[in-house]
């Protein structure tokens, strides 16, 4: 029992997150509680899910981009773009009407999953590396937000608009239903259809895919697709939480933090199997990552070092020959037996 | 020329991996002043006494003298250095570097701490005169044609003093004009005294330049023999050896032969081509009928089988099926018409290493059924677990991934992963390379049950008993050529298809 837990993909991932949570104990002795007030839960734990909605969202769409063997380097861009696009649409908008919410929302949708569209054609169509297709849409959607914006911060006074990112629902708060929906989403599309065996297979051996009949173009374009879906209902939250569009630093750095987020969950970046779980645990090691930071007081200069310094750590403490040699180093056997038993194969 | 010291000496040469005996008791020596060809099929042992030879691999057994002199080549450098140079079939240069900086990577002429260009320029320019070659050193290596390329690493292996050049198949790529142009290359090195290990697939070419042939067969020493009194035929008997384990158990009913010609085609290829992989040849694929594709390594059987399965695009020619012209522009239109291709390159072309046994057996099936029609998980454990018991399949354990198989298990999965499509043709690329002897009778076993049950199977094999004990027809492949076509009925021998596959005479 304990051992198939250990040997589960997300074991060391929910430790990490455990540790980081209960580091904070000795910052914070009431980090764990949670209160109602005025009619919503409040809590750290709460704020850490709420912030780090966003981030799930796109390291769910980046984790089945990955899976392909490939890479969305847009997605902090299209952040940008869906929220400018959003934000813009509503920003003279009466409280009143309930209308523009719905017509900010689809616009935003519709041209960033045009734009996971683009990256999604410039791969599979077109044959360009990911990390070359991607990296145009990266500079591009950005430059698209700026001018969108005008390159200013434009606030909105839209009320119905921050209900995305800031409102609350059964107590809880609404971004957080937002991110269960389309993780059910994912969930169900590659586990309950055959798109996740496809995505798998594509990204293990896409020549031995194509001859068993599998269109590896299409499995390609749509988690392209799909990420830009991703990307433009984190971008929607981020601009409605601090009711502003910023087409400079909104969704800045997000798609490295995605990718992340997505190792850490023990998807692999050659492809291949996927862990959608491990990835939503690994995007919370980021956020709380962040979140602890700010609280125990590090200097703000220092949080990127500190933050590099922790995921560091989770990375080795993930790869079973680290651990390996960690174990071995203090003398238990183990580690020397299985080496051992490795025996050369002829290929 | 046999009174001579041979330059190269190598004797009871043993190479073991884990379990396998790669060579054993391998005899090879090697003249000044010759080209001598290395022949086998492949698993012969040929590309492992090259690597013994060039210390990639370590020598298990047996001696290797230069010059008279005893060696122990531990490493490539090693054998560059005693002036054992090796051009691999891929050209192994660098194609965004200039010629010069090609040729002398790795060993810059040093001035003053500085690259003296002026000098590697001149040498370079000396070394390609030397092999006729008159080029512009300094431009890109990717300015030249294949063909030059190959000459370029000839020139390069040249450059330190070579003793003995090893050329793995430098033809491969190569069409007729560029192989022209490198046979006088090499004819020009052997007049220099230069002796030359060549090993190809093309008889015409061994014929053509070799003056002495040796031959190896599943990692043991065949024989040595001079090329012109060689005759092809016995070149190819010896290459794939003789052992005739006559008909036996498996052999097909032959009462049916009559009813053979009856049924009805499933396949009619007329004309099918694509430049450089096959040349135009016609095909017919009855029901029930099995077709075997016989031929040596290269002569173009993978690349006809891949056209019939749309996994390349021909460029002229015409399938019909049942009658009806198709297009298999895919593999997925293909298996739409009940075709299904297991293929020989089981690694490459045939796993999804991360994903397990039943994953792997039910992909072509969900293939054609898309993205939404899942096939439900108990379905497919239901249709795993029989698989795994029907095809013997050992970890009898669905949920196993398949990259933890051996060769002959994935092998079987592979072959589970097609028939679960119930296809009307099945093309067995090698469906009995590197798997034991057992697996292999099932595997023909189980070719023969599915022929009788009306499905068409096209056989692709280097092994000719296998051939003649399943197969109706076969068809007969060299150098890219459809050379014949043979109904095996009046008690055909490996020795029939062996002339044809031969040639030449």
């Amino acid at each position: 029992m304990i051992k198939s837990m250990i040997k589960s993909k997300l074991f060391w991932p929910i430790v990490v997150l455990v540790l980081i949570l209960l580091f904070n104990l000795f910052f914070d002795r009431g980090f764990f509680s949670i209160e109602v007030r005025g009619g919503h839960l409040v809590g750290s734990l709460i704020d850490i899910l709420n912030r780090g909605a966003p981030l799930m969202l796109i390291s769910i769409g980046m984790t089945l981009v990955i899976a392909t063997k490939g890479i969305d380097l847009g997605v902090g861009s299209v952040i940008a773009m869906s929220g400018a696009i959003g934000a813009m649409s509503v920003a003279g908008a009466a409280d009143d009407s309930i209308l523009p919410l719905f017509t900010a929302i689809g616009l935003s949708v519709g041209i960033c999953v045009l734009a996971g569209a683009w990256n999604g054609l410039l791969v599979s169509r077109v044959g360009v590396q990911p990390i070359v297709a991607t990296l145009i849409l990266m500079v591009a959607g950005r430059g698209i937000a700026q001018l969108i914006t005008g390159g200013q911060i434009t606030t909105v006074y839209y009320e119905p608009y921050s209900y995305i990112g800031g409102g609350y629902l059964f107590l809880l708060p609404f971004s957080i239903f937002i991110v269960a929906a389309v993780f059910a989403i994912a969930m169900f599309l590659t586990r309950k259809t055959a798109i996740g065996l496809f995505i798998e297979s594509v990204g293990s051996n896409p020549d031995a895919s194509r001859l068993s009949g599998i269109n590896s173009k299409n499995i390609i374009l749509m988690v392209y697709i799909f990420s830009g879906f991703c990307a433009a209902i984190g971008g929607l939250i981020l601009s409605s939480n601090v009711a502003s569009a910023d087409g400079n630093n909104a969704g800045l750095w997000y798609e490295l933090d995605a990718i992340l987020a997505v190792v850490i969950g023990g998807t692999s970046l050659m492809g291949g199997r996927f862990f959608l779980m491990g990835t939503l645990v690994g995007a919370l090691i980021i956020q709380s990552l962040t979140t602890t930071i700010y609280s125990v007081g590090v200097p703000t200069e220092y949080n990127l070092v500190v933050k590099a310094i922790v995921v560091l750590i989770v990375c080795l403490l993930q790869s079973p020959e680290f651990r390996k040699r960690l174990t071995g180093a203090f003398g238990s056997k183990k580690g020397v037996k299985s080496t051992k038993d490795k025996g050369v194969t002829l290929s | 020329m046999q009174n001579q010291t041979p330059r190269l000496a190598m004797e009871g040469i043993v190479k073991e991996f884990p379990g396998v005996k790669a060579l054993s008791d391998v005899n090879f020596q090697l003249f000044p002043g010759e080209v001598h060809a290395l022949m086998g099929e492949n698993g012969a042992g040929k590309s492992t006494l090259i690597k013994v030879l060039t210390g990639v691999y370590s020598i298990d057994g047996g001696t290797v003298t230069l010059e008279g002199n005893p060696i122990h080549v531990n490493s490539p450098l090693e054998a560059q250095e005693l002036g054992i140079s090796t051009v691999y079939q891929e050209v192994n240069l660098c194609t965004n570097l200039s010629v010069v900086e090609n040729i002398f990577i790795g060993r810059q002429i040093m001035k003053k701490g500085r690259i003296d260009w002026k000098e590697m320029n001149r040498q370079a320019d000396e070394l390609l005169k030397r092999l006729n070659l008159n080029i512009d050193v300094t431009k890109l290596l990717s300015s030249y044609s294949v063909a030059m390329q190959q000459m370029i690493a000839i020139a390069r292996a040249l450059n330190v003093q070579a003793k003995v050049l090893i050329l793995d198949e430098p033809t491969s790529s190569l069409d007729r004009d560029e192989v022209n142009q490198l046979f006088d290359v090499i004819r020009n090195l052997q007049k220099e005294g230069l002796a030359i290990v060549f090993v190809s697939h093309f008889l015409d070419q061994i014929y053509e330049i070799s003056n002495r042939i040796t031959v190896l067969r599943n990692g043991e020493w065949i024989g040595e023999y001079m090329t012109k009194d060689l005759p092809r035929l016995e070149l190819v008997e010896k290459m794939i050896g003789k052992e005739l384990n006559e008909l036996t158990s498996i052999s097909k009913g032959k009462g049916d032969e009559v009813q053979t010609e009856k049924r009805e085609s499933f396949m009619e290829v007329e004309n099918l081509s694509k430049t450089g992989n096959i040349q135009p040849f016609n095909l017919d694929i009855h029901e029930g009928e099995i077709v075997g594709l016989a031929g040596l390594l290269g002569s173009g059987r993978t690349e006809l089988a891949r056209l019939l399965f749309g996994a390349d695009k021909p460029d002229t020619g015409e399938i019909k099926i049942k009658g009806v012209k198709k297009q298999l522009n895919s593999p997925k239109q293909a298996i739409a018409n009940r075709i299904a291709f297991c293929s020989e390159d089981r690694k490459a072309e045939g796993i999804i290493p991360e994903l397990t046994i039943r994953e792997n057996m039910i992909l072509a099936m969900q293939g054609t059924k898309g993205w939404f029609r899942f096939i439900p998980k108990k379905k497919q454990i239901e249709i795993a677990d029989e698989y795994v018991e029907l095809l013997n399949i050992n970890p009898p354990n669905p949920e196993q991934l398949i990259k933890n198989l051996s060769g002959g298990n994935q092998q079987k999965v592979m072959l589970a992963r097609w028939l679960i499509t119930n296809p009307e043709l099945l093309i067995l690329d090698e469906p009995t390379r590197g798997i034991d002897i057992g697996a292999k009778t099932e595997i023909m076993k189980l070719m023969v049950s599915l022929s009788e049950k009306g499905m068409s199977i096209l056989f692709v094999s280097s092994e000719l008993d296998e051939v003649l004990r399943t197969c109706d027809k076969i068809a007969v492949l060299r150098d890219r050529k459809k050379v014949s076509e043979i109904s095996n009925k009046d008690h055909k021998t490996q020795h029939d298809i062996m002339k044809e596959m031969a040639g030449g005479m």
